[in-house]
């Protein structure tokens, strides 16, 4: 089972964003069971929601504790909640931000984890580019697509096809194809 | 079809394949979303024949599902906690009268402290409503549980809530197999009302009854409910015959063969403790599981027969009896009278507290050698507990309850002005 879980703030579909990652592991013809931290969410307040994926049925419905990926949608949570908690030693990290992780005050945490499982991606950027609006959730999927290897870009498409319609959808899937294309760059880079 | 997609959604889907002609409905987190999308189904004619009636509040709701059923409509609405409890009245009215309604209730808590997150309060407080309460595992078994209900509820003329974990489920994107047309039709007939309320052919509904004749309609309502445990398993297997799953029945074993201990749960913690099971039987300890299903009417010989090679049983349950402990142990108690087994109350999940596999299986492992207390709480916080029990023994004005714990949570906005 690969667990992962996304933090964000009120607003910027985080919670939209698990349940497109599940109909993207689901087009793929896996099991799959996305779920908010339910809460009276608020726009701008701290938000958590979880996304598991698997060959088989799913039953397990606790929280997810110790996540194989996080996805960090905004890099100012990384002051206010504990967004790394549980994560697995060799699990993915991909931060929405124009920054490194260095330049995030991260440098100690990454030291103990594999440098090809860390990405950062300027999802803000690419969506405000490609849609018009700082949404940072669908690019993200895309670089997560494309630093995991778990789920394929084109069923993120699939995906986004699925929530979304007309200009929305087009913008999304550029955004996400460009963050999966950037993510995929800087994984090579780390490779050379 | 197989899909992916929300819980409420796909219950809402599945009620409208079930064509109901009067969907009646006041929002209520986390219920909304399911008569939303009914509600839209209805605008967009996908759903055709059906009135969406907006009311004004839940006790409007029932009152007018009461109206449109004994009209002969196949009635459906949806509520959760506080909304159950304002409909209360006529929640007892709608049975007392066998009307068939069938309504989903998206469990959550009950306040005072008020609090919208999961538990089995709500619909536990109406457990001796009259109504049917039958109790999803997953949101397969809870669209499946709503094509069921209809059927069973208009056979024996009692309505039927159909449970499912608010949020766990209703807000959970998971795969569904969204049945055909055609499969509900031939598995769910037109409803035949046995009165019908027809200005063609007058009648009245509603007589106020005396102390001659009370007892026997009350009696009548028990003796429905009693054949509703033989027709329940019978529906569970027509419906396996037609959409090709196992959903609904009265009960659900797994692995209690050769079980010592045999933990006893309803609705979605069920998933969990599979998971949990099947760990601790890998490292050696003879458990099963035993999922509920329904809850009323409760099926004492079938709990009876399930526990009668087990040492001991424990029922793990999202609600709690104050003042005594738990309801559904209350229950599991009755069915296993002079049994001689040791039994256990665990109260957890209360107000949306995460149940755990950790905490599952340190409790449990309590239970296999018996050294669990009789009524635990799961993962209480004793310190928070405590701190306040000490305060109120040290001071008399010690203020509102949960305003002075959440303050020592630290949480934000609790300060004391």
């Amino acid at each position: 089972m690969f667990q992962v879980r996304i933090h964000g703030r009120g607003g910027q579909g985080v919670v939209t964003a698990t349940e497109m990652l599940s109909i993207a592991a689901f087009d793929e013809g896996r099991h799959a069971q996305a779920f908010p931290s339910f809460g009276s969410e608020r726009t701008g307040a701290p938000v958590v929601a979880f996304c598991r994926i698997d060959d088989k049925e799913i039953r397990l419905r606790e929280p997810i504790m110790a996540p194989d990926a996080l996805i960090i949608q905004d890099p100012t949570l990384l002051h206010q909640v504990d967004c790394f908690a549980g994560l697995k030693p060799d699990g993915y990290i991909l931060i929405n931000t124009n920054k490194s992780f260095e330049e995030l005050g991260l440098a100690d945490l990454i030291k103990h984890h594999h440098a090809e499982r860390l990405c950062t991606v300027a999802a803000t950027d690419l969506s405000l580019k490609h849609v018009g609006r700082p949404l940072p959730n669908v690019p993200l999927l895309g670089g997560f697509a494309a630093i995991s290897g778990l789920i394929r870009l084109e069923s993120v498409i699939k995906a986004i096809e699925e929530k979304f319609s007309g200009k929305i959808a087009a913008g999304n899937i550029a955004a996400a194809t460009e963050a999966y294309n950037i993510v995929k760059a800087e994984m090579e880079a780390v490779h050379a | 079809m197989l899909k992916q997609c929300e819980g409420s959604h796909a219950v809402a889907e599945a009620v409208a394949l079930c064509r109901p002609e009067v969907i009646c409905a006041y929002p209520i987190s986390p219920q909304t979303h399911i008569v939303e999308g009914l509600g839209e189904m209805v605008k967009d004619e996908t759903l055709a024949d059906c009135e969406f009636i907006n009311v004004e509040s839940e006790f409007a709701a029932m009152s007018v599902a009461i109206g449109s059923s004994a009209t002969g409509a196949r009635t459906y609405t949806a509520t959760a906690s506080q909304g159950l409890l304002f409909m209360a009245e006529a929640v007892f009215n709608a049975s007392g009268l066998g009307l068939p309604i069938v309504m989903t209730v998206a469990n959550r808590a009950i306040g005072a402290p008020i609090n919208i997150w999961n538990d089995h309060s709500d619909s536990l407080s109406m457990r001796d409503c009259g109504w049917l309460q039958l109790f999803a595992e997953t949101n397969q078994e809870a669209l499946d549980l709503h094509i069921q209900a209809f059927k069973l509820a208009e056979e024996i003329s009692l309505p039927v809530m159909v449970c499912m974990d608010g949020f766990i489920l209703t807000h959970a994107y998971e795969r569904v197999d969204m049945p055909m047309q055609a499969q509900v039709d031939a598995f769910l007939p037109a409803y035949e009302p046995r009165q019908v309320l027809d200005p063609a052919e007058p009648v009245s509904i509603g007589a106020m009854v005396g102390p001659e004749a009370f007892m026997e309609v009350r009696y009548l309502a028990h003796a429905r409910q009693v054949q509703a445990l033989e027709r329940i398993p019978q529906l569970a297997a027509e419906f396996k015959e037609i959409f090709g799953r196992d959903s609904g029945g009265l009960i659900r074993p797994y692995r209690c063969e050769d079980a010592d201990t045999i933990v006893i749960a309803m609705g979605s913690v069920l998933g969990t403790l599979k998971d949990t099971v099947d760990e601790m039987r890998e490292a050696g300890h003879k458990i099963g599981v035993l999922g509920i299903i329904s809850f009323r009417p409760f099926p004492l010989v079938a709990v009876a027969a399930a526990l009668k090679d087990c040492k001991r049983f424990v029922v793990l349950e999202k609600s709690l009896a104050v003042g005594i402990g738990g309801i559904v142990a209350t229950n599991v108690r009755m069915a296993v009278t002079s049994m001689g087994l040791k039994g256990y109350t665990v109260i957890a999940g209360l107000g949306g507290r995460a149940i755990t596999m950790k905490s599952l299986t340190a409790m449990l492992d309590k239970a296999g050698r018996d050294e669990l207390d009789l009524v635990t709480f799961l993962d209480l916080d004793w310190k928070a507990v405590n701190k306040q029990i000490e305060r109120e023994k040290t001071h008399r004005k010690t203020g509102p309850v949960a305003e002075a714990l959440l303050r020592d949570a630290g949480i934000v906005g609790a300060r004391n002005y």
